[in-house]
């Protein structure tokens, strides 16, 4: 009775163990087959235009099927880079009134908050932009400038661009709306790992709050923060619907600010329908692709930040 | 330095930094107020019971709604959701109860790569698995996606829930003599449950707002299917759900069609503000 309790025990544990490892097992296959897939239908394109000639082509042209990813690789640094840095200190400062100042109360509304508009849709502030802020900024701002630098500085025009409203400026104030929630609850959960002791030496030597702040606890979260602001600079990356509403979709090099541009994910999306031509589909297949590395590199190197700056993180 | 000047960079800095978050909170407590304001005139009963039809519809100012949105949304979600938490909860009580297995590192790596690609790649997958092998654009496509940007975000939250548990109700289950995999069931699951369906939860919210994949996958429709409320006829046809029908609303040139994308808003920021309290509300019963 006894040995087939202890029998049957192990076989129940066994299963278990093997169900489990299929279940890690999907999880690896997902990742593996996103890399393989990918890579398999960018091979036409990357054979044709080779593997960096795609990559810096600035030619992007379904009609004479020249495709060249330069633009949207651009578009997307460009919007990604300007997005982190317009939302970082911001996202920081909230982060610090968070963790540091507020009172227990405001704190647990402000957490609340913000973890509230770190889901909010991307859809959702896309019909936003689209509908009130584009027209918003290309009546009050946008053409003003414009019509301005026609009379006083026409020289400048050309980098300006066509005042339309839809274009990289838009795109990149709403993509630095969307991430800004999250760069702050990372920076949040970065500020509050800071052990207590670290703050009551500071306070302890006379330090103001904004000593303790600089002195003991902002070198402390260093690490964590970084690692939070790379992945928002992953998620501005891949950010998707939001862009392709707003950035007015050209397939032209970003060159001017105000005017229309494409970043990877938002000429994805919005060529998929009337790519009808075999190497027109595979070749936006091929931008995922790249932008799959470059997600990858992004998130890997996110981790690896996490590992080697963080205080007390052994690298487990 | 003089006392008086270290007070004075104290008090501007705490200005800053309440700017600072002023500056972050406002436009986005905006953005919530337009959608409410702009939407609610929208939100009928014609929006829940009738579909979108053609654009002449609205024109000729006949009853519309979103009902083949809302419906669509509600059967891929679901079926994303019995995909994904399984195989989530799985990878998550792996990564947890057995720390010593071969498989983690890989696999704790890859889990939050994938939790970190952006969701499009994840409809390009399903588009290159699926769709285009099968030559058709379907509800099941799209929840595969959905499934796939779940997955990662249930593996984590389950693996967080789990860690919380203290050793000593592992310890005492096994003290009783139960196998590991009963301990796991019996002890330390319903112990962690609240976590858990706050990791799906989660997971839900997160996915339910996204538009690119399901934009891959399945399309959109403009019309319910003759039996509307046979989940197949939307899993194995191109079907509609309101992320992506919000897209295709508010970039489309009718006034009237705005209004139904913002109503469509709504919906979403309400779901999403629903899941967020329920979470609220189990992680506070645990404690």
């Amino acid at each position: 009775m006894r040995i087939t309790t202890r029998t049957g025990s192990r076989w129940g544990d066994r299963a278990f163990l093997t169900i489990l490892t299929i279940f890690g097992l999907s999880v690896v296959a997902i990742a593996v087959l996103m890399a393989w897939t990918l890579g398999r239908d960018a091979l036409g394109p990357l054979e044709r235009f080779g593997f960096f000639g795609f990559l810096t082509g600035t030619r992007w042209d379904p009609v004479s099927g020249t495709f060249g990813a330069w633009p949207f690789l651009l578009g997307t640094l460009i919007t990604s880079v300007a997005a982190l840095a317009l939302s970082f200190l911001p996202a920081l400062g909230l982060a610090i009134l968070s963790a540091e100042y507020a009172p227990k109360w405001l704190a647990t509304a402000i957490d609340y908050i913000v973890d509230l508009l770190a889901a909010i849709p991307s859809v959702v502030l896309g019909i936003w932009g689209i509908l009130v802020l584009a027209p918003a900024l290309r009546d009050s701002v946008y053409r003003p400038i414009v019509a301005w630098a026609t009379e006083n500085a026409p020289s400048q025009l050309a980098w300006l661009g066509n005042p339309t409203g839809y274009g990289l400026v838009t795109a990149t104030l709403v993509l630095a709306l969307m991430i800004v929630p999250y760069t702050t609850a990372l920076a949040r959960d970065a500020i509050r790992l800071v052990p207590a002791e670290q703050r009551e030496a500071a306070w302890g030597l006379g330090a103001t709050r904004w000593e303790v702040l600089r002195m003991a606890v902002l070198p402390y979260a260093r690490g964590g923060i970084a690692a939070g602001a790379v992945l928002s600079f992953g998620r501005a990356l891949g950010e998707t619907m939001a862009v392709a509403m707003l950035i007015g979709n050209s397939a032209r090099l970003p060159l001017t600010l105000f005017g229309p541009a494409s970043t990877m994910p938002s000429v994805i999306v919005n060529e998929f329908r009337e790519a009808v031509n075999t190497l027109h589909l595979n070749s936006l297949l091929a931008i995922g692709f790249y932008l799959f590395l470059i997600s990858l590199v992004v998130n890997l190197g996110a981790a690896w930040i996490q590992r080697r700056l963080v205080p007390g993180n052994t690298g487990l | 330095m003089n006392l008086q000047r270290r007070y004075w960079r104290d008090r501007i800095m705490l200005g800053l930094v309440i700017l600072a978050s002023l500056v972050v909170l406002t436009p986005l407590l905006i953005v919530i107020w337009y959608v409410v304001s702009q939407g609610i005139s929208a939100l009928n009963l014609d929006f829940f019971t009738k579909d979108l039809g053609s654009p002449t519809r609205v024109r000729f100012g006949q009853p519309t709604g979103l009902a083949q949105a809302i419906a669509g949304t509600f059967f891929i979600d679901m079926a994303a959701l019995v995909m994904a938490v399984p195989v989530g909860i799985g990878a998550g009580m792996m990564l947890a109860e057995y720390k010593e297995h071969p498989l983690n590192p890989l696999l704790r790596v890859l889990n939050d790569t994938m939790n970190g690609m952006p969701a499009i790649l994840k409809g390009l997958l399903v588009f290159t698995l699926v769709v285009r092998p099968s030559g058709t654009f379907s509800g099941f496509a799209g929840s595969l996606a959905l499934g796939i940007v779940m997955l990662p975000i249930i593996a984590r939250a389950t693996e967080g829930a789990l860690t919380l548990v203290p050793w000593s109700i592992r310890e005492a289950g096994l003290a009783l003599g139960l196998p590991r995999w009963r301990v796991i069931l019996a002890a330390v699951l319903p112990v962690a449950r609240p976590g858990l369906v706050t990791g799906v939860l989660i997971a839900f919210a997160r996915a339910a707002g996204e538009a690119a994949p399901l934009l891959l996958t399945s399309l959109g429709n403009n019309f319910l299917p003759r039996n509307a409320w046979n989940p197949l006829e939307y899993l194995t046809k191109a079907a509609d759900t309101l992320p992506q029908r919000l897209y295709s609303l508010a970039v489309s040139p009718y006034e009237e069609w705005h209004a139904m994308g913002w109503a469509a808003g709504i919906i979403l920021l309400a779901l999403v503000i629903v899941v967020f309290l329920v979470g609220r509300l189990l992680t506070r019963r645990s404690r």
